[in-house]
């Protein structure tokens, strides 16, 4: 490969108030070559992409293009090295047309050029092999369509780099292996790409080079020839070496990370009794951007974890919120121990035992500004023993968030200190803290573990799993398939709404949960 | 430095700069500022009448300042205050004169602070409904009946509530022994105390209540609030109740304690010109007295400049916008300074 | 009611509702451009304001009303600019910068109009009309809509024009960018600030052209607070307009209607207080707003300040 490399990081060095995200990184990244930049969430890999697109500044060291020290102020100054980046969250703007989407930022104030620009359209459209209209307003498409109006837009003035940030997150197994090939064709046209990625198993199915980064550090490389030359196993055992050393102090996390998990077998949740939870024929009425749900319908015994799968946005969120009492559905019933709850509120359902553990953490599991404290007390202001003719006993409010911080081992400064101040991993640990309790019956989770590192990971799947061994019935939304098939007895899949095929977890059952995520039969 | 001189400063150095920056003002339109603001503390605060005067102020612009607390905790934006203040002063003044002959002075009193309140919130009704069912943004939404409020008023007063005894058109007059009672020699009526009353308890019910709890977390992040299972359209409902009433117990006690009438096109303006003070207090409410207090020297002390310096009373709108900016600034450069040292 | 419906009535009603619909016209078509690019100008009242007074106080020094209505649209962006260096620039609060600006600029031009003129409200002579050959011989509609000031025909001409940006233009896209999903443009290349910035500009320039000819063309004098809303009714406007700029014209020429009211009674001897027709225009706000609730619609990123690399 002896190739010079296209871009060149030097020394980089990205500090935030209390965290080193970039800490001295050096790598190439040469023409013709997938390079996975491989690392657990707060490894530092989306701050590299950061700064390699000109979204932040680095603190110090140096990026070469070609050889020549650049400075990239801006997105506008990335593009203009040759540089396209595909961010991990969709920018594209839904209320304009794939086109119209296409043809942001090519100007500022003069008319657009409409037909030049499906020219080019339809000369990306072949050489990736996608098929999109043109017309289309981008709302309205998936997520995985979505991805590929951004690679092309990434690719419109045939850029040299192509970063592609956690690229697979939101697609199916489908989706990711079309996206394989359009990453191999880019190869072949002498593209470099730049895939990042927390998954062990993508990084060995697309990469021909993985740089492994942890806390910051760039600790590891495995090159072309090495890779070449190990299976999956010995590339698996490599890369936990390169990460944690000898593996001992960190067993949990690395085995979180190459998903060898302790798995639940299926067969021994007594189903004899009656179900706690039952919810019969459940739509919703869908909103602007949201998929609604269409007549789902599930039994859940207590002790079990009902893992739901399914790319993001195919009705994971109303129906998790429809089963909390957050949102009314549009027909169907919902039994909670043989009582109907459907017209209940969420105070009401809490009470009966239910309990939601929302995946936005930040933007509706917590008020920020308010503290620990109050943010552990926020499902039930106004309950006797905190509250009095609701008068609020703060004495005994900060008491009780002192035994819950410290039973679930929550680190935070006071129970005072507002609560957007703490990690991610803390934030969620409040929002057990909350949820979880001798009263709890039934648990929802939705994307329990997104964005946590892989300690806090490996803490929250296992509360998942305590709690099921104490009797606690559990939904499991889940994008990340892994975990659903370490946690869950069974498996459902959520497609366009409607909830597909309930399988329980045996060996066999990814290759049957990816038919289903595409819409097949089950 | 401590978090009370912290605190301090974060105000004092608004207000200072404001004060500078409208002494620029003055200068330019060739006023002195230095003798216009020694003027202006003299007759509000020095003289024994001006005083009078000053803490008689503090009932209206407190009721309302206790009123914009309640919804700007509650995240909701009540730029309504103005009609609901008058449409409750003019019912105040119809009812009053009509009731004391038949009921008696404490219970007419009585029933008129009730009814003032009671017109202030119904005029939020709308706002209030329109915010919790579809959304739509109450700062239009309150603006506007608050336009439509003072025309009503000024309709009542022309057409149904007229005195006919007199030329210019007001209501007629509830007689200066029927009205709140003064308190000892002074010309100062219990309707201050009452107001000082009202924001103690306000700032006692949204610190230390699950209901003022409730209304917080709606304001701060009210996706949090629905998902907490808080019932986010009777809270929205409730606030703009509460803080319209209290807006319009404003008016009636103003018109109780000290004018007994109201005449055509009267329009004190107090519902806008409040908001900074509210928002220098950081909606605490017993930090708000002193601010309130601070404000009517100033409005007390710029009426009586306006009649013997030149200088209308426009120039304290002026002050009050150059505030509200230098308070944003302020807590701006604080919030930057925060971030760069935090870790 | 027969009696009203005279010729005469008509057309001064029409003919007011005109006068009193173009500076809502331009204040909504401003307000439109802010809204698009995510900023709720509050402060839009205040630029009408600062516009009526910069341009009645140019066009009364130098006789000229072009001089008048380009200093209004620059007293307007005068306030304008303020506007996107607190709320853009620096991220401040929108709605209290807003309420700010209109509070400052109400006070400041009541004060400088008092120094200047004491308690005396010159007038300026009437505006030239220009009647467009033909359609000014209509009776009835053609004195009421074709004689007018030029620059109600520019403000009419602006609605298909800036509905040609807004669909035709990568400016249009850009706008739209910046109100819907301001990371998308940042990371397309275009300065999301620099965007807005020019939005909050164009509004203050349009919304103080609008003030100026409230007072040269409308009334012929400037008196204090004399905009009395219509800048908050330009904000009501580009709400119910979704982006529509065709929309913001039937609105105008809706509320403009019952603006006129007043003086086309007036006209006609009708004897009613002044109070009850002044309450008609905010009664249809208010109206519109009960009945297009449901439809009334604000980008998403409306009134959130903008800033790199946080969502």
């Amino acid at each position: 490969m002896g190739k010079a490399p296209v871009l060149s990081l030097r020394g980089v060095t990205k500090r935030f108030p209390g965290v080193i995200a970039n800490d001295n990184i050096s790598l190439d990244f040469r023409a013709g070559e997938i390079h996975v930049l491989l690392g657990e969430n707060g490894a530092g890999k989306s701050t590299l992409i950061g700064v390699l697109a000109g979204m932040q500044q680095p603190d110090a060291g140096e990026i070469l293009s070609h050889g020549r020290a650049v400075r990239i102020g801006s997105p506008r100054e990335s593009l203009g090295l040759g540089i396209g980046t595909v961010f991990q969250h969709v920018l594209l703007v839904p209320s304009l047309t794939v086109l119209e989407n296409l043809m942001l930022g090519r100007g500022r104030a003069s008319r657009l050029d409409r037909a030049g620009t499906l020219r080019r359209f339809h000369d990306l459209s072949q050489a990736l092999a996608v098929s999109l209209d043109p017309e289309a307003k981008l709302g309205a498409l998936s997520l995985g369509q979505q991805q590929q109006v951004e690679i092309m837009r990434a690719l419109w003035r045939g850029e040299g780099v192509l970063i592609l940030d956690e690229p697979t997150s939101m697609l199916t197994p489908q989706g990711v292996r079309e996206l394989g090939e359009v990453m191999r064709r880019l190869r072949g046209q002498g593209v470099a790409v730049i895939f990042i990625t927390h998954k062990l198993r993508e990084a060995y199915e697309f990469g021909d080079r993985i740089s492994v980064l942890r806390l910051g550090r760039l600790v590891g490389q495995l090159g072309p020839e090495r890779l070449s030359a190990m299976n999956q196993e010995q590339a698996t055992d490599e890369v936990i070496r390169l990460m944690f050393g000898s593996p001992s102090g960190h067993q949990g996390e690395a085995e979180t990370l190459a998903g060898r998990g302790i798995r639940r077998r299926a067969g021994i949740i007594d189903r004899s009794g009656e179900a706690i939870l039952r919810a019969r024929d459940l739509s919703t009425v869908a909103e602007t951007g949201e998929c609604p749900l269409r007549e789902v319908g599930f039994d859940l015994w207590p002790g079990e974890v009902l893992g739901i799968a399914g790319v993001d946005g195919n009705g994971q969120k109303h129906l998790a919120e429809v089963l909390a009492g957050q949102r009314m559905a549009a027909q169907g019933s919902i039994r909670l121990g043989g009582v109907e709850i459907g017209g209940t509120d969420v105070g009401a359902r809490r009470r009966m035992g239910l309990r939601y553990i929302t995946d936005e953490r930040l933007g509706e599991g917590t008020v920020q500004p308010f503290s620990v404290a109050t943010n552990l007390v926020m499902k039930e202001i106004g309950v006797a023993g905190l509250w009095r003719h609701g008068v609020s006993l703060w004495g005994r409010i900060h008491g009780h968030a002192r035994e819950r911080i410290r039973e679930f081992d929550i680190r935070t400064p006071s129970e005072r200190t507002p609560v957007g101040r703490l990690s991610g991993g803390n934030i969620q640990k409040v929002l057990l803290a909350r949820e979880l309790g001798s009263a709890a019956r039934v648990v929802i989770f939705n994307k329990p573990t997104y964005g946590l590192d892989l300690q806090n990971t490996k803490l929250a799947r296992d509360r998942i799993r305590e709690g099921a061994d104490a009797g606690l019935a559990t939904v499991l939304i889940s994008t990340e398939l892994d975990e659903l098939i370490e946690l869950a007895d069974r498996i459902g899949v959520m497609f366009q709404g409607r909830l597909a095929g309930i399988i329980d977890n045996r060996e066999g059952v990814e290759q049957r949960i990816g038919l289903l995520m595409t819409g097949a039969a089950a | 430095m401590s978090r009370v001189a912290a605190g301090v400063l974060r105000t004092l150095i608004p207000i200072a700069l404001a004060l500078g920056a409208g002494a620029l003002v003055l200068l330019a339109l060739g006023a002195d500022p230095i003798d216009y603001y020694a003027f202006v503390l003299r007759r509000g605060l020095l003289t024994w009448s001006g005083l009078q005067e000053t803490i008689t102020k503090l009932a209206p612009l407190l009721l309302i300042s206790a009123g914009l607390i309640v919804a700007f905790r509650a995240g909701i934006w009540n730029l309504g205050v103005d009609g609901q203040f008058l449409l409750a002063a003019v019912v105040t003044a119809a009812l009053g004169p009509a009731l004391v002959g038949a009921i008696g002075r404490y219970p007419t009193l009585i029933v008129c602070a009730l009814a003032g309140a009671a017109v202030g919130a119904a005029w939020s009704l709308l706002p209030a409904i329109l915010k919790a069912r579809y959304g739509l943004n109450e700062i239009i939404t309150t603006l506007m009946m608050s336009f439509l409020g003072t025309s009503l008023a000024n309709v009542l007063i022309k057409l149904p509530f007229k005195d006919p005894a007199t030329t210019v058109p007001q209501t007629e007059t509830l007689l200066v022994p029927d009205r709140l009672p003064r308190l000892f020699d002074s010309t100062i009526h219990a309707g201050v105390v009452l107001a000082v009353i009202v924001i103690l308890l306000v700032h006692l019910l949204m610190t230390r209540t699950a209901f003022g709890l409730r209304l917080q977390v709606v304001g701060a992040n009210p996706r949090a609030a629905v998902h907490a299972g808080l019932n986010v359209g009777r809270l929205t409902i409730a606030t703009f109740a509460l803080s319209a009433g209290l807006a319009g117990l404003g008016g009636a006690v103003e018109i109780l304690g000290v004018w007994g009438t109201v005449r055509a096109d009267w329009n004190p303006k107090f519902g806008l010109l409040a908001i900074p003070l509210v928002f220098l207090a950081r909606f605490n409410g017993i930090a708000v007295i002193g601010f309130v207090f601070f404000f009517a020297v100033l409005l007390i002390g710029g009426e009586s400049a306006s009649r013997r310096m030149g200088v209308p009373t426009f120039f304290i709108l002026v002050l009050v916008g150059l505030l509200l900016v230098f308070l944003a600034l302020v807590e701006y450069l604080d919030h930057r300074r925060r971030e760069r040292t935090k870790s | 009611m027969e009696t009203l419906l005279t010729p005469a009535f008509v057309t001064a009603l029409l003919f007011g509702a005109v006068t009193a619909g173009v500076p809502l016209l331009l204040a909504g078509l401003g307000e439109q451009v802010s809204e698009k690019a995510g900023v709720l100008n509050i402060g839009i009242e205040g630029m009408m304001l600062a516009g009526a007074y910069a341009g009645f106080v140019a066009a009364y020094y130098s006789g000229s009303f072009l001089a008048g209505f380009v200093a209004g649209g620059l007293g307007g962006a005068g306030v304008a600019a303020l506007m996107a260096l607190f709320c853009v620039r620096l991220g401040m609060n929108q709605i209290v910068i807003g309420i700010a600006l209109t509070l400052g600029a109400e006070g400041l031009t009541a004060l400088l109009h008092h120094f200047q003129f004491s308690r005396s409200y010159p007038r300026l002579d009437a505006a030239p009309a220009l009647a467009l050959p033909g359609l000014a011989e209509i009776p009835i509609v053609g004195p009421a809509l074709f004689s007018h000031h030029w620059l109600v025909y520019l403000a009419v001409l602006l609605v298909p024009l800036l509905a040609w940006v807004f669909r035709r233009t990568h400016l249009g896209l850009n706008l739209e960018a910046a109100g819907q999903m301001p990371a998308a443009l940042d990371a397309a290349g275009i300065g999301v600030l620099a965007t807005r910035t020019f939005a909050v500009l164009a509004t203050g320039f349009l919304a103080g052209m609008g003030g100026a000819y409230m007072a040269n063309v409308g009334a012929g004098l400037f008196v204090p607070f004399m905009t009395g809303g219509a800048g908050f009714m330009g904000i009501v406007l580009a709400m119910l307009a979704r982006g529509r700029p065709s929309w913001v014209l039937v609105g105008s020429i809706v509320f403009g209607l019952s603006l006129s009211l007043t003086t086309a009674f007036q006209v006609a001897g009708v004897n009613v207080p002044t109070d009850v027709v002044q309450m008609l225009p905010f009664l249809m706000v208010m109206l519109m707003l009960v009945l297009f609730a449901r439809h009334s619609g604000l980008p998403p990123a409306l009134g959130l300040p903008y800033v790199r690399g946080s969502r």
